[in-house]
């Protein structure tokens, strides 16, 4: 810790994406008042453009990896890897939203604001090498994300989302502060890399409090990723949310929870492992059979796209359990693939959604394979890589995932994770049979219109980046598995 | 005759335990209480629960960050109290209740 609070140029770069976003977010906030209702079309390209520009600083970063403000940011290559995933999933939720605001009537720069305000939280959290900025970071993109699962606020649906939202997100939040208070106050420290040492040390706390404080952390970010027992909230939300911030939900604020749920248990709490590896079989195990149980009977497609995410979930919960260097290798790939293919689901599910989000249900997809054969086709590409066939992304994922977890000697987890991934393909290949098998209904009065530009981008580019990643994984593999080793 | 005179300043842990019983009474009056606003202001008791933890360990570490960490643990909580009662406004305004069993039109 050096006394000198000026920042240098390496500490201003590698925090520079996080400016960048603040920046433009803000930039967003100023313009949208002053802009007509015609120039407001404006508002997402500028939005993209500050995505786009924080995509490239978050590269650059790259460059110049370490520590950054006193030990409080670290940029590895962890790092890296989750920002670029975290700002791609925004550069896609603004594309497929767009079209979605005009067509309910609500086309405003808050929430693209919003939107980069709840990216620069996320990337602070994957960015934070200590608890509080961890804290905040979520507490960023948490409250940003409160206001988007509500943003059509004469929406009965969407209140309720953000409601529930917000209620449980906070509640969680609670519990997580609570263990950074205790992790506080029996290490004396806050920062990520101290606390392992203070953990390691022969002065070493007592290991029955410090359990508590990381089962307390644990709570919060089980919370953040819809881990079972805490994964209740996550059908209501998806189920009430606009779709296209359903989609980023179950990608982004994801990703952002599971890359700080590894960084504190992988780095921090590391050597007290012996007390959370049953903590986290259990929720593990837990989490896939109830995410999976209850998606074979939901007939809204968001609501089971809900369960489904919680089921993935459960299987990004085996590899951090198995805590290796190939389990963080395979939850990183993971969520990324996983990333993707829901994206991609819920751009086609906006589509097939229109105005108001009346058509949501799963047998309001009967017939689209002759209504609409290509998004059909691009939803069969998905839901395929959601069960896991070879040749989809979603396929080496759990091929890595399992793999790690036997090399960790998890054989049971593994049995049951493949037993549940098994019975997930019902509820999957329902939708393809739905879409291909049955006729369309007679009382369709408007008909679908072909796909919005940004939703078609977003479809064909999300469908490619799954079969190509399913094809040649270890274009992003090996740069998960170099940086899975930065971590220790 | 036994001692009853009382400890010259009052221990840390009863401070610990008396943020330990705030948090638990927050967490009761989340999952019992039904009305939205009360359930708001538990999740609040709970983070002045994790405030006072912060000030208590701080005092005992000597150490100045505790203090610092509560004034971040306020500002978060008073913008989420901002978006939070926004929020159950607009509940309101669309429902005219404020009683959490009644906001249940998504399935269970």
């Amino acid at each position: 810790m050096s006394g000198n609070f000026e920042p240098t140029g390496a500490e201003l770069l590698r925090f520079l994406p996080e400016i960048v976003l603040t920046l433009a977010a803000t930039f967003l906030m100023v313009l949208e008042p002053l802009t007509d209702r015609g120039a407001k079309r404006a508002l997402p390209a500028i939005a993209l453009l500050g995505l786009v520009v924080a995509l490239f600083s978050a590269i650059m970063a790259q460059a110049q990896p370490g520590l950054a403000f006193s030990g409080m940011i670290v940029v590895d290559g962890f790092t890296t890897f989750f920002r670029v995933l975290v700002i791609a999933i925004g550069i896609l939720t603004i594309l497929i939203s767009t079209n979605y605001l005009r067509q309910e009537g609500s086309e405003g720069g808050e929430y693209y604001a919003l939107l980069l305000f709840s990216i620069a939280g996320q990337c602070i959290m994957i960015a934070a090498n200590e608890l509080i900025i961890l804290f905040i970071g979520l507490e960023a993109s948490s409250i940003a994300t409160y206001i988007m699962a509500g943003y059509l606020r004469d929406d009965k649906r969407n209140n309720e989302a953000a409601l529930k939202y917000f209620l449980l997100g906070s509640f969680a939040t609670a519990f997580l502060l609570y263990g950074i208070a205790w992790t506080y106050g029996l290490t004396g420290t806050t920062n990520l890399s101290r606390v392992r040492e203070v953990l390691l040390s022969p002065a070493s706390p007592d290991t029955f409090l410090i359990s508590i404080a990381a089962g307390l952390m644990f709570v919060g970010f089980a919370f953040k990723v819809s881990a079972a027992p805490f994964q209740m909230w996550a059908p209501d939300v998806y189920q009430g949310a606009p779709a296209p911030v359903s989609g980023f939900m179950s990608a982004g604020p994801k990703a952002a929870a599971f890359a700080v749920l590894l960084r504190v248990f992988l780095t921090a709490f590391e050597p007290v492992k012996e007390r959370w590896e049953p903590l986290l079989w259990w929720s593990a195990l837990a989490t896939m059979i109830i995410g999976n149980f209850a998606a074979l009977r939901q007939g809204n497609i968001k609501r089971l796209l809900a369960y489904s995410s919680i089921a993935h979930a459960g299987y990004v919960m085996v590899a951090v359990t198995a805590h290796s260097e190939i389990g963080t290798t395979a939850a990183m790939f993971y969520l990324a693939a996983y990333a993707l293919t829901n994206l991609g689901a819920f751009a086609l599910v906006t589509h097939v959604a229109r105005h108001n989000e009346r058509y949501v249900e799963v047998n309001d997809f009967a017939g689209l394979g002759q209504r609409q054969p290509v998004t059909a086709a691009l939803l069969t590409v998905f839901l395929l890589s959601l069960i896991g066939v070879p040749l989809t992304a979603g396929f080496f994922g759990k091929f890595y995932i399992f793999r790690a977890a036997l090399d960790s000697n998890l054989v049971w987890l593994t049995i049951l994770g493949l037993l549940n991934s098994a019975l997930a393909a019902y509820y999957y290949l329902r939708i393809i049979v739905v879409m291909y098998m049955q006729p369309p209904s007679e009382t369709e009065e408007d008909d679908l219109l072909p796909m919005s530009a940004g939703i078609q981008f977003t479809a064909w580019f999300t469908a490619a980046a799954v079969i190509v990643l399913g094809v040649y994984p270890s274009l992003v593999l090996d740069f998960a598995g170099r940086s899975a080793a930065l971590l220790r | 005759m036994p001692d009853f005179s009382l400890p010259a300043a009052v221990p840390i842990s009863w401070y610990l335990i008396l943020s330990a019983v705030l948090f638990t009474l927050g967490i009761a009056g989340f999952l019992l209480r039904r009305s939205i606003i009360t359930v708001f202001m538990s999740i609040e008791l709970m983070l002045n629960a994790v405030n006072l933890t912060f000030v208590t360990f701080s005092y005992k570490l000597k150490a100045v960050d505790g203090h610092i960490f509560t004034f971040f643990v306020m500002v978060v909580a008073a913008a989420e109290a901002a978006v939070g009662l926004a929020i159950i406004l607009t509940v309101f305004r669309n429902r005219s209740t404020l009683e959490i069993d009644e906001v249940n039109s998504l399935k269970l």
